[in-house]
């Protein structure tokens, strides 16, 4: 239960590509994986942003009350243990119904269904149901996902401030 | 009323008596039919295994709810939904393989109504612990998963006079499955037993996740071995090593190769269980197939190893560990009380757990010999001549990454 799916290649120069964002970092409330956040954060800290990182097993309410107070420029969900594209969902139809937060921006990423391969539909099945990005790490291609969320922000950065 | 030995630590003992190394998967599935498939292919696999019905994680978090609905939907969950399916369906999986031990993997904070369910369905055996699983698989307050774990083993322990020991196992040696060193797992561990131990349990052990060190790893389990016969006396106690808990090789032949260096380490110390992992670990869920394969090839290489060989002498390991159970156990009359008193004082401070009631001050890092050495120990306390450090700079996520991965590097075939 605590295999962890980030990796990325090391040395990478990790600068800032604009000015520093701040983002909300959490997993789902039935996921318990732990070192996808802490080294999502360790690299989102390292590209100069600023992380509030909620951790694991987070509910759905607390999670909202933390986007309240904490006003952040984006939502970053990170779920492993398969039952993401589930407990996914119910974020953001959470996020998208409450009339503060509708307009937040939020992605997610990880493995989201119980079989290994990525899966376009359960990836369009959360884009419909509101998220602004997906990063569906598949069977060996971990370093991908992560690749892709650098490219997310760094194209969104102003848009998202 | 003298109670009938655990089925469970009934059939370790046999083994340990044997010599032989008892194996067994983390096999869950959420249909009925294919967990009873699945617990059959073990029993019959031919090799000295015990069961496991390792439960979704709905049924973790209470959300029982959640799993009858992804039940009557046809959605897959990620492992058995005990309490939604219910005694009656429970104790079918096991209906025609009796005397075969099963133990109930589950991963809860608060698991009195697992429990209840496991016990009417005439099942013994569970795991976890009120620090292992509260800090990494919940939000739940430590007080509160404490009390609740009181409950919990009490009603384990109470079913004495109805002539049944059960047998509980402690997950404190697998805090965050990696990059946690030995002496506080090892400690974590132990904890965990004696707090089981306190409520009555008179079944218990102590379990040690493989890290980056065989070395090290093995002066790790006979620290803990050494610990359990000097705390636990009186009480039945084995030792359970699980097959690295971390980022996994991708490779079926780096998968396999870290299985055999488990098993090997668990041979060469008398460990007497061993959790083993699949080559399908990095990708998936893995299928029955993939699961007794792997505890075939367990078997085969403890077969081939040779006797343990005697423990070290004195280790930094066992030093940092006794010291942390004695000054844990020296700050309340009882340990439901001591460990999340220990939390808050950080005085116990798990690295990189993101559990509010965490210190979250310490790090740790792998040196040149992949040993697991202390970067920041916080306000543990533990002097810099056991091991104790309070390093300055942050460990970059370079190198955590690096260090994360540390098996794959070295297991898996360079792609060019």
């Amino acid at each position: 239960m605590t295999t962890f799916q980030i990796e990325q290649t090391p040395d990478r120069p990790a600068v800032s590509a604009g000015p520093p964002l701040k983002f909300v970092l959490s997993s789902v409330e039935s996921d318990s994986h732990m070192w996808n956040l802490v080294a999502l954060q360790l690299i989102m800290e390292e590209m100069g942003h600023e992380v509030v990182n909620l951790g694991a097993c987070v509910p759905v309410g607390r999670l909202l009350a933390a986007c309240h107070d904490e006003r952040p420029d984006c939502l970053v969900i990170s779920t492993i243990n398969g039952h993401g594209h589930v407990d996914g969902a119910r974020v953001i139809s959470a996020l998208r119904s409450d009339a503060v937060l509708a307009g937040l921006p939020a992605v997610i990423g990880g493995k989201l269904g119980v079989h290994g391969d990525a899966n376009s539909a359960l990836e369009a099945e959360l884009l419909a149901l509101g998220y602004d990005a997906v990063f569906h790490v598949g069977a060996g291609d971990s370093g991908q996902a992560i690749e892709s969320f650098r490219e997310f922000v760094a194209a969104n950065i102003r848009t998202l401030r | 009323m003298t109670a009938a030995r655990s089925v469970f630590s009934a059939f370790v003992a046999e083994h340990r008596r044997r010599r032989t190394l008892v194996v067994q998967p983390r096999m869950g599935f959420s249909e009925p039919e294919a967990m009873r498939r699945g617990l059959r292919a073990v029993a019959g696999a031919g090799v000295p295994a015990v069961g496991t019905v390792t439960l979704d994680s709905y049924t973790r978090t209470g959300q029982h709810d959640l799993a009858a609905m992804s039940v009557q939907s046809g959605v897959p969950l990620n492992g058995f939904p005990l309490v939604a399916l219910g005694p009656a369906v429970t104790a079918g999986l096991v209906a025609d393989l009796p005397g075969f031990p099963v133990q109930v993997r589950h991963g809860s904070a608060q698991p009195e109504d697992i429990f209840a369910v496991m016990l009417e369905a005439g099942l013994d055996a569970s795991e976890g612990g009120p620090v292992s699983y509260c800090l990494p698989y919940s939000s739940v307050p430590l007080r509160t998963a404490a009390k609740a774990w009181s409950r919990s083993a009490s009603l384990l322990a109470g079913q004495a006079d109805r002539g049944v020991d059960c047998h509980l196992e402690s997950f404190g040696g697998c805090m965050l499955g990696q990059l946690c060193p030995p002496g506080l797992l090892v400690a974590l561990s132990v904890l965990e037993c004696l707090f089981f131990a306190e409520h009555g349990v008179r079944s218990v052990s102590a379990s040690y996740a493989q890290q980056t060190s065989p070395e090290q790893d093995a002066e790790a389990l006979w620290a803990m071995r050494r610990l359990c016969a000097e705390e636990l006396a009186g009480v039945d106690h084995h030792l359970v090593l699980y097959t690295y808990m971390g980022l996994f090789p991708e490779s079926a032949a780096g998968a396999r190769e870290l299985v055999a260096e488990s098993v090997r380490l668990a041979v060469r110390t008398g460990t007497e269980r061993l959790i083993v992992k699949t080559t399908a670990e990095a990708h998936r869920i893995p299928t029955v197939e993939e699961n007794i394969s792997a505890l075939q090839l367990a078997h085969a290489t403890a077969l081939a190893e040779p006797a343990p060989a005697g423990p070290p002498g004195e280790t930094e390991v066992y030093a940092q560990a006794r010291l942390l159970v004695d000054e844990v156990r020296s700050l309340a009359p009882t340990l439901t009380e001591a460990l999340p008193a220990a939390f808050e004082r950080g005085l116990l401070d798990v690295p990189y757990c993101l559990h509010p009631d965490n210190g979250g001050e310490t790090r740790c890092v792998l040196d040149d010999e992949g040993r697991l050495q202390w970067w920041h120990t916080g306000r543990m306390p533990l002097p810099p001549a056991l091991g104790g450090r309070r390093g300055d700079d942050r460990v970059s996520a370079t190198r955590l990454l690096a260090d994360l991965s540390y098996h794959r590097r070295r297991l898996d075939p360079v792609l060019s």
